[in-house]
């Protein structure tokens, strides 16, 4: 059955003109949307007070449901715990004896490490942290993986800046508005990270694939050192994650391709800490003169 | 029933319904991606696109095609994508559908099934392709459970939509 046409604006010329007027309206919004788009493909913080106030506009709903969500999955956890407590406590006793042998074992490299580092006098700039935070929501949608931190400006959070959690690495700050901030997650496919493999310090780069891995491609060519169950942590290379802070784990090491799931899962996490930028020197653009005096100079 | 019966406070408010609770819903749809809930992979659809399909395959004759630049622009800024890119994107949908129903020579509930998957797959493909440019690395490949997803979610949001409506046009 042909549905009549509604749309149709009859015979009368000015109902026409405006008919054809919306189009015009529409077309061009679409125009101008899209050079929108391709001006946010070549200065990603264009916008950046607009889209922050939208941030804080929304953060307080977002926050504010977290704790109610954290509740929930908090008491499950609890009485699933409380079936299996028996089995539990067996099981934590052979761990902790494991474990006191481990911390003796780490205690000595430690004192070895302290000792080791005053003979060469390093000096390493410690990465304080600025703030601690709650990573309150994320992006839904499909291609990216946008996390939402309860922290903004006014804490002193910057675009840039290192976020990580106990567990391990999470992301960076790439949006800040006064109360709230967004991180780009390590399992966004624009995030890409310098590691090193912990076993035999084998320098590689974790890309997100954007559902939730990671993917390590060695810097050489050659073998996959990769074995599952590794671990990578950050090398500190390119000067903006501080070294030695726990990226990934190693789930599947295939002939071209190792797939890792971060430590730190966004979901699960309760508090995040923001950092500052490792060398602060790495996070500013190239100076325009500094470019042309080193340009000459060759 | 009777119209008489009613002051006209409560015809106000019976207009407001009648005129609003389109764009309500949408914008409320939009705000889902409020709610705090971390994900890690791309899996649960946008609802504000769904509504708004609906809603147009539904009354086509309640919506111009520019009225998708302003819910396109309030989406863009909620849900943290480039601004710009759902208003771009939902507009270009109207203007498919205008052009698509101009010519159509019948419509029913599958054909409305399948206009919204290919809408759907356009929406998803078209903001991997922004996200793509602007340095993401994802493979299309993992945003076939979101998209199957969003396909089968329609059919639910269209029955709300269909249930609002029912409700938006009672006396």
């Amino acid at each position: 059955m042909a549905p009549p046409s509604q749309r149709r604006p009859g015979f009368s010329r000015r109902a026409q003109y405006g008919f054809f007027l919306g189009y015009v309206v529409a077309i061009g919004g679409v125009l101008v949307s899209l050079l929108l788009v391709i001006a946010a493909i070549a200065d990603p913080q264009g916008f950046s007070a607009l889209r922050g106030a939208a941030l804080d506009l929304t953060s307080p709903v977002t926050s504010g449901g977290r704790s109610t969500i954290g509740f929930f999955t908090g008491g499950a956890d609890s009485i699933g715990s409380y079936f299996n407590a028996a089995s539990q406590n067996t099981e934590l006793k052979r761990q902790l004896k494991a474990s006191r042998q481990r911390v003796i074992e780490a205690r000595a490299i430690e004192f070895d490490n302290r000792r080791l580092k005053a003979l060469l006098k390093l000096t390493r700039e410690t990465p304080d942290e600025i703030v601690t935070a709650r990573i309150v929501g994320s992006t839904w949608d499909a291609s990216r993986r946008l996390g939402t931190l309860s922290a903004g400006g006014s804490d002193g959070v910057r675009n840039g800046q290192p976020v990580r959690a106990p567990e391990g690495l999470i992301g960076r700050v790439i949006e800040t508005g006064r109360l709230a901030s967004r991180v780009l997650l390590i399992t966004d496919g624009a995030s890409s990270v310098p590691v090193q493999l912990v076993r035999d310090g084998t320098p590689a780069l974790a890309t997100g694939r954007g559902d939730g891995t990671i993917e390590l491609k060695t810097i050489e060519v050659g073998e996959s050192p990769f074995k599952k169950g590794d671990i990578v942590v950050t090398s500190g290379v390119g000067g903006i994650y501080p070294p030695r802070v726990p990226v990934a784990i190693v789930i599947s090491a295939g002939r071209d391709v190792t797939i890792a799931r971060p430590l730190a899962d966004p979901a699960r996490i309760d508090y995040a800490i923001v950092q500052h930028v490792y060398e602060p020197a790495a996070a500013q653009p190239i100076n325009a003169s500094e470019a042309a005096r080193l340009g000459d100079g060759q | 029933m009777s119209r008489i019966a009613l002051t006209s406070r409560d015809m106000a408010m019976k207009q407001v319904r009648r005129r609003y609770v389109p764009v309500g819903s949408t914008v409320a749809a939009i705000m889902i991606v409020l709610l705090p809930v971390v994900l890690n992979a791309p899996l649960i659809p946008d609802f504000g696109y769904l509504f708004l399909v609906a809603w147009r395959l539904l009354r086509p004759e309640m919506w111009t095609a520019r009225t998708a630049l302003p819910l396109g622009f309030l989406s863009d800024l909620v849900s943290g994508h480039p601004v710009g890119l759902s208003m771009a994107l939902w507009t270009m949908t109207f203007l498919i559908l205008d052009f698509i129903e101009s010519r159509a020579v019948f419509r029913d509930y599958w054909l409305d099934w399948l206009l919204a998957s290919l809408l759907i797959l356009f929406y998803t493909a078209g903001s991997w392709f922004v996200a793509r440019l602007m340095g993401s690395q994802a493979a299309f490949g993992v945003l076939w459970p979101q998209i199957a997803l969003s396909i089968l979610f329609y059919p639910v949001v269209a029955r709300i939509v269909v249930a609002l409506d029912r409700w938006r046009l009672t006396r």
